[in-house]
C-alpha cells in the first residue's frame, strides 16, 4: 500500500533524511518513531506530496507521489504537525470544503460528514466556530477531514502533540478505532504510545532508519539487552560454547573473518558479563582482539524519547 | 473547474464571514460618493462619472486590491493549511484562480454598485453612454490586474502586512511607471509606456474600447497570476 524506497532530502546540503526505505501493507498500523527533528516530519511530507525527495522514489497505493501526484493524493488523508484549520469556518463549512476538493459529490460530503462528526464526537461543535474550540478538539477535527474521504492511507503526524493528558488518551483510542483494512502511518516522539497503536514500528534518527520491528519485540530488546560484538583468535565452534556457558548470556552468533571471528553475544544488560567474557576468553589462551558493546546508539535514541515522556 | 468553484466558495464565505467584504465595500462608496460629488461639481457642469472612475483607477486601485488580496495565500501559509492544500487532489493553478476568482467577485461588484452614480445622473440629465460603459469594463479589466498583483504578493510571504505592502507597491510602480518615460527616449520610452497601467485605462474612458487594451490588462493579470502560481510551487522545493 505504501512503499518508500532510499528516499532521501536535502535542505541545502543539509541531509534531512537519507536511504529511508520501508513498505507497509493494507490494513497495516506504522509508527514512526524518533525524536523532534529525526526526519518524521520530512518524510510524511514526501509521502503526502506536499515535497519531492531530492533523490529516491515513494508510491501510494500503486501511484508515484511525484509523476502520479494527484492519483497518490487522492488516496490518502493526512493530518499534518500543525493542525491545519481554517479559522475563521465552522466545522461543518471546513468539512464540506474538505470533502469538496476530495472530489466527493454533496451527497457523499454529507453522509460522511454526519459519519465523521459521530466517529470524532464533534456532535456538540458542529456548527461552532474552528477559532472557539479547545486545542483537543481541533486535533479531530484535523482527524475528521483526513478520514472524511474514507482514505486508504492515513498519515498523522505526531497526532497526540500539546493536548492534554485525557484528551490524549481519547485521541489514541480514536485511532486505534480508525485501523481496520486502512494503512496508517503514525509519527510520535513518545515511545509508550507507540506500543499502545502501533504493530510495526520504525525507529528513525538523525535522518536515517536503525531499527524495524513489533513494538513489543524493541522494548524487550531495550529494556534488558546488550549487544556485544567481541573478535577472538580461537577455534570457532570451542569459542561460542565457552562464551554461551557465561551467566546471562542468551544468545550467540558467529561470524568468519580472516584469520579470526567475530562474534555478536547478545546478553542480561550489565558490565560483568563483559569482565567474565574477557576472563573466558583470556582463560582459554585464545586471543581477544575487540570488545565493544553495540546498541549504545539506540540506547541513546531511546534515552531522549522516553525521558520527556510520563504516559 | 469543480476545485476552482470549491475554493472560490470558499473564499467568498470567508470574506463574507470577516467584516472585510463590508469594509472594503463601504470604503470603496465612500470614497467614489466624494469623486462623484467632484465629478458633477464643476463650473460647467456635465453629465459624467469620467472624474470619478479615473481617481478610482489612480487612487482606489492600488489601495484596495492588495487589502483584498493579502489574506489569501498568505493565511494558509501562516495557518499551515497550504499544506493541507497542497496535499489534497487540486493543482497549484486550481488553488490561485479560485482564489483570484472569489477576489474579483469582491472587488468587481463592489464597482458595479457605483453604478448608482450613474443612475442618478440618468434620472437628471442625459449622459453620455459611451465612455461610462466603456470606462466600467476598463475598471473592471484593471482590477484583474492588480487584483493578480496583488496575489503575486500574498504567495511570497507568510507575513499579510508585507503581502499587502509589496501588492501596493507593485500596483503603484506599475501605475506611474509612465511618468518615467518622459525623460526617455526610443525604445525603451515606448515600452515604459506600454507596460503603464493607467496609460492602458484612458482610451476607455474615452469610450474607446481598443482589443490591444483589453488584451494589454489580460494578459498583465495572466503573467502575475502565472508568477503566482510559480511562486506557490516554490514552496514544495523549500
Amino acid at each position: 500500500m505504501i512503499e518508500a524506497d532510499n528516499l532521501t532530502k536535502y535542505f541545502g546540503d543539509y541531509p534531512a533524511i537519507t536511504g529511508v526505505t520501508f513498505a507497509a501493507t493494507k490494513g497495516e498500523v506504522l509508527g514512526f518513531l524518533g525524536p523532534n527533528a529525526a526526519g518524521k516530519t520530512t518524510t510524511m511530507r514526501i509521502l503526502t506530496g506536499f515535497m519531492p525527495p531530492s533523490s529516491g522514489t515513494a508510491s501510494i497505493a500503486g501511484f508515484d507521489v511525484v509523476s502520479d501526484s494527484l492519483e497518490a493524493r487522492r488516496h490518502i488523508g493526512y493530518l499534518p504537525e500543525t493542525v491545519p484549520l481554517y479559522t475563521d469556518m465552522t466545522v461543518k463549512d471546513y468539512l464540506r470544503f474538505m470533502g469538496k476538493i476530495r472530489g466527493m459529490n454533496s451527497k457523499e460530503i454529507e453522509r460522511r460528514i454526519a459519519d465523521v462528526v459521530d466517529t470524532c464526537h464533534l456532535e456538540a461543535y458542529y456548527t461552532s466556530h474552528i477559532a472557539k474550540l479547545s486545542k483537543g478538539f481541533r486535533q479531530r477535527v484535523g482527524i475528521a477531514q483526513a478520514i472524511l474521504h474514507e482514505p486508504e492511507v492515513l498519515i498523522l503526524d505526531e497526532p497526540t502533540v500539546g493536548i492534554d493528558p485525557i484528551q490524549v488518551v481519547e485521541t489514541r483510542e480514536l485511532i486505534k478505532g480508525l485501523g481496520g483494512d486502512r494503512t496508517i502511518i503514525l509519527s510520535t516522539h513518545i515511545l509508550p504510545e507507540v506500543s499502545m497503536i502501533c504493530e510495526r514500528v520504525i525507529i528513525i534518527h538523525e535522518g536515517e532508519i536503525v531499527a524495524v520491528d513489533h513494538p513489543e519485540v524493541l522494548a524487550e530488546r531495550l529494556e534488558g539487552t546488550e549487544h556485544i560484538r567481541i573478535g577472538v583468535i580461537g577455534p570457532r565452534s570451542e569459542v561460542i560454547r565457552a562464551l554461551r556457558e557465561v551467566q546471562g548470556v542468551q544468545e550467540v552468533t558467529s561470524t568468519e573473518e580472516e584469520g579470526w571471528g567475530s562474534y555478536s553475544v547478545f546478553s542480561r544488560r550489565g558490565d560483568q558479563i563483559r569482565i567474565e567474557i574477557a576472563k573466558v576468553v583470556v582463560e582459554h589462551g585464545w586471543g581477544l582482539l575487540s570488545l565493544e558493546t553495540l546498541n549504545l546508539s539506540l540506547e541513546e535514541i531511546f534515552l531522549r524519547l522516553t525521558t520527556s515522556e510520563e504516559a | 473547474m469543480r476545485n476552482i468553484g470549491a475554493i472560490s466558495y470558499k473564499e467568498l464565505s470567508i470574506y463574507f464571514a470577516s467584516p472585510m467584504a463590508y469594509v472594503i465595500a463601504g470604503v470603496f462608496l465612500a470614497l467614489t460618493g466624494v469623486f462623484f460629488v467632484e465629478s458633477i461639481d464643476q463650473p460647467f457642469a456635465t453629465a459624467t462619472v469620467a472624474v470619478m472612475l479615473r481617481n478610482t483607477a489612480f487612487f482606489l486601485m492600488p489601495l484596495i486590491p492588495p487589502i483584498l488580496t493579502m489574506r489569501l495565500l498568505a493565511e494558509e501559509q501562516k495557518l499551515g493549511t497550504l499544506e493541507l492544500l497542497m496535499t489534497a487532489p487540486v493543482r497549484d493553478y486550481e488553488v490561485v484562480i479560485g482564489k483570484f476568482i472569489a477576489s474579483f467577485v469582491i472587488l468587481g461588484v463592489t464597482v458595479l454598485l457605483t453604478l448608482v452614480y450613474v443612475l442618478i445622473l440618468l434620472f437628471y440629465a442625459d449622459p453620455d453612454l459611451g465612455p461610462v460603459l466603456g470606462a466600467y469594463l476598463g475598471i473592471l479589466l484593471y482590477s484583474t490586474t492588480t487584483l493578480a498583483i496583488g496575489l503575486l504578493a500574498s504567495a511570497l510571504t507568510g507575513n499579510q502586512i508585507v503581502a499587502a505592502s509589496v501588492g501596493f507597491g507593485l500596483i503603484l510602480l506599475f501605475s506611474v511607471i509612465d511618468s518615467v518615460s518622459a525623460v526617455l527616449t526610443g525604445v525603451a520610452a515606448t515600452v515604459l509606456e506600454q507596460v503603464s497601467l493607467t496609460a492602458h485605462y484612458d482610451a476607455f474612458a474615452r469610450g474607446v474600447v481598443d482589443t490591444s487594451d483589453i488584451i494589454y490588462y489580460l494578459v498583465m493579470a495572466a503573467i502575475f497570476l502565472f508568477l503566482a502560481v510559480r511562486a506557490l510551487e516554490s514552496r514544495r522545493w523549500r
